[in-house]
């Protein structure tokens, strides 16, 4: 029996960059497939390929063992291929049914049958796990289950092979597990999974087959679950080992640059927060999502205004209204959300690296653009950003690679206190360990840096202390001696003791 | 003399923009056109007509450029033309003020008009449409009510500083082409308006912010701030614009002074590349977009002046069909590369 679908012999050239040459690719029925390898390694150009969104220079794609040709997403849905965006991309206005059946609404007259598709659309969402009142106003819902109405959706179109990019990046411990419950139910029932992570835990724990780019190639295939573990993927991924749990020794903290005193945030007032940072340190937030993470980096850099509280950076009282405040006190922040908070898509990498530094280091209001180069020259290759040049625009890069442009413009700020929000969202392994390497270089030099993350790895390896969030207030904070999966995970749920929530 | 260096540098760069070039490439097309079909266009009179005119409309299509990068929209300039176009006279000749007492106030005018719509826009959080269009509305109905509907102009008096607007400069010698006044005001305001834009920061953040006002926001730029700039600078350009065209015509009548003219310079800035999403625009491509609209203008008075009562449509259509070209040109350019993520 031929594979589901069969990509044979992909190439697909962008300006300056060959993204894939030669790539081939099969999912059979029924089967989980990931799909791995380093930022820019072109899984995500793959993905839309085989999803129609894009076309192959060359190369062949067969659907059923018949060659097709996919002009456009809806042709790919037409052969049962139905590509999960990252960006959901969902209607927040609609109610659930509503989402589910956009565009293609049962109707009579130009009516729609309400009642029809409002039954009709809940089966579809029990098919996901979701069983909610069709009637719900999407917005209702968080990010994670609004994916799994966008699953629903899919389905719904009698998706064969669902294919997602980096499904579980913005999901919550749990939502990922709902997630991954749902996929292995497809799965019984004959629908195929393709996905791309970074997450190599979850690789191990869902999928089938594990496939390798590196820099735009075919790199190899795990063929069956039994060889699916990390070193193996890592060296298919980077073509070396990675210490990916190293613990770098704690640098001996210093003065005390960061003190917050009873700051409230307005998303939880009720839990005023109290916390202090000393220079060298890194501290890191854990806790589900929800818990007021966010919110407290947020209010900490001016963004949304604290409701009551005091900061002090360095000894002095800042006043913070704004992100300049913040900015000035010495503060930076590498926002969650890298789209719509951290870059201006359409501008060149130069231009996103500079945007908070462009006021210092200009003349009398006039942008030095020596320095602006200099500053992308030196940190295209500190960050090992893979571009064609500093003059791309930040749109055309990977995302991972888009992360790290997010970085570069809060590092070449020179802060005091580095927030960072989920920092590694998105990028590989291997630069991962590069960017703990150089966030701890830089806390060797005085730097105090707080960091939120969901991933308890990073939080294990990266972090001399953990703080752990429960809503909205700090649970407990851990030494790093102190620090466990098992008793991070206690005090994120609430300290009550449950091993995990 | 650095940053005129520094501004030509810059409008060389921004000439080889493939948008700009498909403009140009009209402009070109109907200049063409109309010099084939009449034999009036090449003379040299006429040519110092469209250039001053562009000029003109080029001052108006600058300012509303800023706000048009911001992502908003000022639909007020023509009744700002009008009010600081009756103004001037009325408050010279009817009410005997000093020259730069009345220049001073009705420039200084045009930026309260400003201030007050981008205070509305960014502290009240009130749309730009909406703000400007009733603006369009209260300035139009403040310059009747003052004037009483009264043509006004300045006589025969004022010639100093009517000389502003109506000196030309024989640059090739007796009964060559002779350069308008008004073109060296453009010039300078498009010359600093371009290094605004490129070469400052201000002009970074602008750009910026027109892209994604929340990640400017992050980056620590006062947005409110620089829209509130953007809409100040709209009107003051509108008010400079207001200025030259009653000192030019010589008689401003409240009722239909500047009609449309606010419709004029986005057209010329949408034409030029400006996105009405923002993030967008360059100098050069203002100035070609406004001398465009004045082409075309001319066209139909030369050529087809029997057509004149259809100078909208006409003038409606090209617009039009710039726009999709440019569309097209944009989705062909997408489609090559792929569409990114
Ligand atoms: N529309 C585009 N225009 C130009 N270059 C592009 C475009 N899309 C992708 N690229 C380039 O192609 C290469 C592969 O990109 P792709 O997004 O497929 O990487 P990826 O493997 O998904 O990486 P990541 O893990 O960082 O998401 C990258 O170098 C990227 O910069
Ligand atoms: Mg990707």
């Amino acid at each position: 029996m031929p594979p589901l679908v069969e990509a044979r012999g992909i190439g697909k050239q962008f300006p300056g960059v060959r993204a894939l040459d030669d790539v081939s690719l099969s999912v059979g029925t029924g089967e989980v497939v990931a799909l791995i390898g380093e930022n820019g390694a072109g899984k995500s150009t793959l993905l839309k390929i085989l999803a129609g969104v894009q076309s192959p220079d060359s190369g062949s794609l067969l659907v059923d063992g018949q060659p097709v040709r996919f002009r456009g997403v809806q042709d790919a849905l037409g052969a049962g291929i139905a590509l999960i965006h990252q960006e959901l991309n969902l209607a927040d206005n609609l109610d659930l049914a509503g989402n589910v059946f956009l565009g293609r609404e049962p109707r009579r007259a130009g009516f729609i049958r309400t009642a029809q598709m409002h039954r009709e659309a809940a089966e579809w969402l029990r098919m996901v796990g979701l069983n909610l009142d069709p009637a719900m106003p999407l917005s209702h819902l968080p990010i994670g289950r609004q994916q799994l109405v966008e699953i629903a959706k899919a389905l719904s179109t009698r998706a064969r092979l669902l294919i997602m990019d980096e499904p579980t990046s913005s999901l919550s411990a749990r939502e990922t597990e709902t997630l991954f419950a749902v996929v292995r139910q497809l799965r019984a029932s004959g629908v195929s999974v393709l996905w791309i992570s970074h997450r190599l835990g979850e690789v191990k724990e869902l999928a089938d087959r594990v496939v390798v780019l590196r820099d735009g190639r075919n790199a190899g295939e795990i063929p069956d679950r039994s060889g699916i573990e990390h070193d193996t993927m890592i060296r298919m991924m980077v073509g070396r080992d990675v210490d990916r749990l190293a613990r770098r020794p704690s640098h001996p903290p210093g003065e005390v640059v960061l003190e917050v005193e009873g700051l409230r945030t307005p998303a939880h007032p009720q839990h005023p927060v109290s916390l202090s940072l000393r220079g060298g340190e890194i501290v890191g937030i854990a806790g589900l999502v929800g818990a007021g993470r966010t919110e407290l980096l947020t209010t900490l850099f001016g963004v949304t205004p604290a409701v009551g509280g005091r900061v002090a950076v360095a000894g002095r009282p800042v006043d913070l209204r704004t992100p300049r405040d913040a900015i000035r006190a010495g503060m930076a922040l590498v926002p969650e959300d890298r789209k719509h908070q951290g870059l201006i898509l359409e501008m060149a990498v130069r231009e996103n690296m500079s945007l908070v530094s462009l006021w210092p280091e200009s003349h009398a209001g006039f942008v030095d653009s020596r320095a602006e180069r200099r500053l992308a020259e030196q940190m295209i290759p500190a960050l090992a950003i893979k571009t064609p040049g500093d003059r791309q625009a930040v749109q055309f890069l990977s995302g991972g690679n888009q992360q790290k442009v997010v970085l570069a413009k809060w590092l070449a700020l020179k802060p005091k206190v580095l927030l960072l929000d989920e920092p590694t969202r998105g990028i590989d392994v291997g630069a991962k360990a590069e960017i703990y390497d150089l966030v701890h270089r830089l806390a060797g030099q005085g730097l105090a840096v707080l960091f939120v993350s969901s991933e308890m790895e990073e939080i294990l390896s990266l972090a001399d202390r953990a703080l752990v969030m429960h809503e909205g207030r700090i649970a407990g904070g851990l030494a790093r001696h102190d620090l466990s999966e098992e008793r991070v995970m206690r005090l994120a749920a609430g300290g009550t003791g449950r091993q995990s929530a | 003399m650095k940053g005129l260096a520094l501004a030509a540098t810059q409008v060389v760069r921004s000439a080889v923009s493939p948008k700009i070039l498909g403009i140009i490439g009209l402009l070109a097309a109907v200049c063409l056109y109309t010099a084939l079909a009449s034999p009036n266009f090449l003379k040299v009179g006429n040519l110092e007509n469209v250039v001053h005119r562009t000029a003109l409309f080029g001052i108006l299509s600058i300012g509303v450029a800023f706000v048009i990068i911001t992502g908003g929209i000022d639909l007020s300039i023509g009744s700002v033309v009008c009010l600081v176009g009756v103004l001037l006279p009325w408050l010279l000749v009817d009410h005997g003020w000093s020259v730069p007492m009345a220049v001073a106030f009705v420039l200084g005018l045009g930026a309260v008009i400003g201030l007050v719509h981008g205070l509305l826009v960014t502290r009240l959080g009130l749309q730009p449409f909406v703000v400007t269009l009733c603006g369009l509305l209260i300035y139009r109905g403040v310059a009747r009510g003052i004037t009483q509907d009264q043509s006004q102009g300045f006589g025969t008096g004022y010639k100093g500083l009517r000389a502003l607007a109506t000196e030309r400069f024989p640059i090739f010698g007796e009964g060559g082409f002779e350069l308008p006044a008004t073109t060296l005001v453009f010039l300078v305001i498009a010359v600093a308006a371009a290094i605004f834009l490129n070469r400052t920061v201000w002009g970074r953040y602008l750009l910026a912010l027109g892209r994604n006002e929340q990640a400017a926001q992050y980056s620590g730029i006062n947005t409110g701030r620089m829209k509130l700039l953007a809409y100040v600078m709209s009107s003051t350009l509108a008010a400079i614009g207001g200025m030259l065209f009653v000192l030019d015509i010589n008689a401003a009548q409240p009722s239909d002074f500047g009609n449309f003219y606010e419709l004029y310079a986005i057209a010329a800035a949408v034409l030029g590349g400006c996105s009405l999403r923002g993030g967008e625009g360059s100098i050069l491509g203002l100035l070609v977009g406004s001398a465009l609209m004045v082409v075309i203008s001319n066209m139909i008075n030369l050529v087809h002046p029997r057509y004149q009562n259809v100078e909208f449509a006409i003038i409606g259509g090209v617009i039009l069909a710039g726009v999709i070209a440019d569309e097209l040109v944009r989705r062909a350019a997408r489609r090559r590369p792929g569409s990114g993520s």
